[in-house]
């Protein structure tokens, strides 16, 4: 029965590598190896492919499998997490998708640049960015590691390691031979299944309950053995108030950090226009906001159907809850229609897990070539020879993730997640702002920002629980605990923020009232953009 | 400023603005998409055409036109922002503070919570349709003539003498 699914599953996985690398060969077999083709794709893309994309992008492993699992296990507290990473997507549409899309080339770091001296802004600009975007890579990689090795029943340190590497290496050829183009086919691709995949579940969930959603959270609540608190906030984050404040910070970080990740703003320059960029973040909140109801029913539907105590049996996380569904809603373990639903969920979540990690390590590798080598070698690369940094960057990058990804293994992926949202949210967001909206603000303001809230966010991280002082942490030898907070974003993006205010009043340099102007210009007309 | 009158001027101007891969194609881009060089005829000239290109943009940002899209913009975000953002950070803080509120049951198993849940998700997709439909009424039209007229004083400037 368990080898039934394993095979399928793994006969789906490669029925998924094998597509992906045939768009990868496809696509590049038309690359000019302009940098304008490696990073954007060459910017004509449709406003709906892009939305997909971004969905693509940004829907993860932990989003289908990590939330409806929270849901199954503590409740409401596992929507009242999803509901921050929707709202965040008000701010990247109001604030950010078109006036980036209208200052920039192909990072972050260009629209700061563009106002002030660059070479310092590039270097801090890129660090932080390269810094996120490890970070989040590092989260995909051990969610991947333990949930392949999960859905396939091999739970030894080999497979664990192995799929690792496996997810790494396929990254790596995605990005250095397809670029920007394979990488939004692929997201495109990973969106179609995984909103498929998701509509089917659903409508069985829906169909079980004869369309009765009250029904449904009866049962689930009944079933939780915590009665009606099972429908309420409190039972995850509602302890002491340590763990309240904890989940407000992390709430803060959420909604504040999307509109500071590397991989998502790098999604704006695929389209031709700012227009086109707000069209394809609409499509991009009708999917996301649609798939994020939908893992509510199917979270609330593992607890009524499964049972919050299987789904504990078999992972402590929750992470199987959807797959324990699927098998279910198929006819249950042993039968055909379980076995294949098994099968195509853990599918789904090994494609939501290889798009991800390929949008990650694009732009990543854009950070490193186009802001930290060009700065930091002192001379105008050619866009080819910067193609060619990027490449390897891409290598690089890949090679510090499997690293990491194998060292960090026993670590929580929400806590990383959640802490590369904080660091975005405190060193990326705040510097983004200012530059388009801010006209006094200057190069040391800017420095300052984007170092205010990097170097917190992380000193605050090593000195808080997740690190050291308690049972739980890495080193529970050690004691380094200073700060009460697993995740730092209510003390590190206000300071961000304050740092770079006060690096800018204290500036000797008057603000560059022209380069301004130029900004505020180009970002709200579109003059002059590429 | 002389006015640019080269021999396609005519021929692109809002054939249909509403097009967008049209505007892709617009103003002075080579094929890598970096500004293309302008023509200068002396190292002197081409410092005093960036610096007169500066002034393009001080003078369109200076201009009544500029002025209205800008105040058309944050007249809608900055009153949109505080109040989603206020709406989730209290949504965020009665649960993780009041979590008895928010059990209080309304209609079945829905409860408070659950309704303010579902409300957030309710106002994010109101707050996108009502951003998409004021910028395409309201911004989209100007932005696009401010495009033009800036171009054209960019492009007028820079190599207007060629």
């Amino acid at each position: 029965m368990t080898g039934n699914h394993q095979t399928l599953a793994l006969l789906l996985f490669s029925v998924f590598v094998a597509v992906t690398l045939g768009i990868t060969t496809w696509v590049s077999r038309h690359r000019h190896g302009s940098a304008e083709e490696f990073y954007a794709g060459g910017r004509l893309f449709s406003p709906m492919e892009n939305g997909f994309a971004i969905a693509g992008d940004y829907m993860s492993a932990a989003s289908f499998l990590g939330i409806s699992g929270l849901i199954a296990l503590f409740g409401y507290d596992g929507l009242l997490y999803s509901v921050g990473f929707l709202v965040a997507w008000l701010v990247v549409l109001f604030l950010v998708a078109e006036l980036v899309r209208n200052c920039g080339r192909f990072t972050l770091a260009d629209v700061v640049a563009a106002r002030m001296s660059e070479r310092p802004v590039r270097i801090a600009a890129g660090t932080s960015s390269v810094t996120v975007s490890v970070l989040y890579l590092v989260a995909q990689m051990v969610g991947a590691g333990s949930l392949v090795a999960l859905l396939l029943g091999g739970t030894s340190e080999a497979a664990q390691a192995w799929t690792v590497i496996g997810v790494g290496a396929l990254m790596v050829i995605y990005v250095s031979m397809g670029g920007m183009r394979a990488t939004t086919w692929i997201q495109i691709v990973k969106a179609v299944l995984l909103m498929g995949g998701t509509i089917a579940l659903t409508v069985l969930v829906l169909v079980r309950f004869h369309g009765d959603f009250d029904q449904l959270l009866l049962t689930a609540a009944d079933r939780s053995g915590h009665g009606k608190s099972f429908l309420a906030p409190g039972l995850r984050y509602g302890g002491d108030w340590t763990a309240r404040l904890d989940f407000i910070s992390l709430g803060l970080a959420l909604v504040l950090g999307t509109a500071g990740l590397p991989h998502i703003l790098s999604r704006f320059y695929t389209v031709p226009t700012a227009r086109a960029a707000r069209r394809s973040v609409v499509w991009a909140i009708g999917l996301i906001g649609g798939f994020y109801l939908m893992t509510i029913v199917l979270g609330f539907g593992a607890a009524a159907i499964v049972g919050p105590d299987a789904v504990r049996g078999s992972n402590a996380a929750g992470n199987t809850a959807v797959p324990l569904l699927a098998l279910d809603l198929g006819g249950g373990a042993g039968s055909t229609g379980g076995t294949v639903l098994f099968a195509i969920v853990a599918a789904i979540a090994f494609a939501t897990i290889l798009a991800v990690v390929a949008g990650i390590t694009l732009a990543s590798s854009a950070s490193v070539a186009h802001d930290l080598y060009a700065s930091l070698r002192r001379r105008r690369a050619k866009p080819r020879s910067e193609v060619a940094v990027a490449r390897t960057a891409a290598v690089g990058i890949g090679v510090v993730a499997i690293a990491l990804g194998l060292l960090a293994r026993d670590l929580n992926v929400a806590f990383l997640v959640g802490l590369a949202f904080a660091v975005a949210a405190s060193a990326n967001l705040p510097v983004l702002l200012y530059s388009l909206f801010w006209r006094n603000f200057t190069t040391r303001g800017a420095v300052w920002s984007v170092y205010g809230g990097l170097v917190p966010a992380l000193v605050l991280v090593v000195l808080s629980p997740v690190v050291t002082g308690s049972p739980a942490s890495l080193f529970p030898g050690v004691d380094l605990q200073y700060f009460p907070l697993e995740n730092p974003g209510l003390v590190s993006i206000p300071l961000g923020f304050l740092a770079g205010w006060l690096g800018t009043v204290t500036s000797t340099e008057p603000p560059d009232e022209a380069k301004h102007a130029e900004t505020e210009v180009r970002a709200l007309t579109g003059a002059g953009a590429v | 400023m002389e006015k640019y009158d080269g021999p396609d001027s005519g021929k692109v101007r809002f054939d249909d603005p509403w097009y967008d891969a049209l505007a892709s194609g617009w103003g002075e881009l080579d094929s890598t998409g970096a500004p293309a060089p302008a023509v200068p005829h002396a190292r002197g000239e081409q410092e005093d055409r960036t610096a007169r290109a500066a002034d393009v943009y001080l003078e369109v940002q200076r201009s009544a036109a500029f002025q209205e899209v800008r105040s058309r913009y944050r007249r809608f975000v900055v009153p949109a922002v505080a109040v989603f953002f206020t709406w989730y950070v209290g949504y965020v803080v009665t649960a993780t503070t009041a979590p008895d509120f928010m059990a209080r049951p309304v209609a079945g198993a829905v409860n408070v919570a659950m309704l303010a849940g579902l409300g957030q998700f309710l106002t994010t997709f109101l707050f996108t349709w009502a951003y998409a439909r004021h910028a395409r009424l309201r911004r989209d039209r100007a932005a696009l003539d401010l495009r033009w007229d800036t171009q054209e004083l960019t492009r007028s400037v820079a190599g207007g003498d060629r």
